[in-house]
């Protein structure tokens, strides 16, 4: 067998993966476009931004194809950020209720 | 600086597979990352760190955004474009997705090409994929006049509504707008020295003096895949939340 240098795989793939992106876009599109709301629309939102972003990472960047350690060394890490999204999310809550008390007083 | 360094990666035939893979590959005392050349290893290290950056700006203002006591401007009104006497909710910003989705799928094709060693095809999808990220970042300058000219909307207020929504904007598309637009200079970069030939001689690049592979048009494809994907978030949380 000849050398064989890098990632090396069929363009149909690369074509089909480009439709499914083009059909998850779209998808998200309508999301908007047809005013869903709600936990509906937060669901939808959210199901479509992972698997477009599971694709380009799987597919066009290769990591389908990269070794467990490669890939545990660059995608684990990016659950640390889960932790800070909570974070974010407590302190923005925690923020809300001090201006509404804030606020409200100043009504008074 | 004249002797070129090697920069194949790693062939052992034999490499276990699953957890064993990662414990084996990791204490092997040489290099963690077999089967991949290190200049792309290094990339992904560095797309990790971005990863961190851009998500600092998104959970930033998703921050910002709960804890606001005044209306968030809707996005879905504020880009709108009206097209043949119709107003459209955030078309505009739905043309920029599909515009960076092809340029994802020219930038896939030309790294295959570039492996398979053909030149001239590796070259021109590298030109159509830094068109298509110019034609966003054109996208992007006229979003911007839009806001900043018609709407008045500024990074320390506008009036629409909730006066943290200008420095958020211009942020986070401020930041990727930027990436994107270093992409098209690096992929300008990278295409010349395809059709220069210079991958196929392996000629030393003018900076590191390390031999041209066609790896370099994956390592490159890497870096434009990212700015589509970190697209992807800012479409989901900024313009469809």
């Amino acid at each position: 067998m000849a050398h064989v240098e890098g990632q090396q795989h069929p363009i149909g793939i690369y074509l089909k993966i480009w439709g499914l992106l083009f059909v998850l876009s779209t998808a998200s599109y309508l999301v908007d476009y047809f005013h869903f709301q709600g936990y509906l629309r937060w669901f939808l939102i959210i199901t479509f931004m992972l698997m477009k972003a599971g694709l380009i990472v799987a597919v066009f960047m290769h990591m389908l194809w990269e070794r467990l350690a490669m890939m545990y060394a660059i995608l684990v890490p990016t659950l640390l950020l889960m932790v800070l999204l909570g974070i974010g999310a407590l302190e923005a809550d925690y923020t809300f209720f001090t201006r509404g008390v804030f606020f409200l007083k100043a009504l008074f | 600086m004249t002797q070129a360094v090697p920069t194949s990666a790693v062939e052992s035939p034999q490499l276990p597979e699953g957890l064993q893979g990662i414990v084996s590959d990791w204490s092997s005392d040489q290099r963690a990352f077999k089967n991949v050349p290190w200049g792309k290893a290094m990339m992904w290290i560095f797309l990790l760190s971005d990863t961190f950056i851009f998500s600092s700006f998104l959970i930033s203002y998703m921050t910002v955004r709960m804890s606001t006591t005044d209306p968030w401007p809707n996005p879905s009104e504020v880009f709108a474009l009206t097209l043949w006497g119709k107003k459209i909710p955030l078309i505009l910003i739905a043309i920029m997705t599909f515009i960076l989705i092809s340029s994802s799928g020219t930038m896939a094709m030309a790294v295959n090409f570039g492996y398979r060693k053909q030149r001239v095809k590796t070259f021109v999808l590298l030109l159509i994929t830094a068109a298509l990220g110019a034609t966003f970042v054109g996208m992007q300058a006229f979003e911007w006049t839009k806001l900043i000219v018609d709407e008045g909307i500024r990074p320390w207020g506008n009036p629409l509504g909730a006066a943290q929504f200008g420095a958020a904007f211009f942020m986070i598309t401020g930041f990727h707008g930027t990436h994107v637009s270093i992409g098209v200079i690096f992929l300008i970069i990278v295409a010349i020295k395809v059709i220069r030939g210079d991958l196929d001689h392996e000629r030393p690049g003018f900076l590191t003096g390390r031999k041209g592979k066609y790896e370099i048009v994956e390592i490159m494809g890497l870096y434009w895949h990212f700015v589509d994907l970190v697209w992807v978030f800012i479409f989901a949380v900024f313009y469809l939340w």
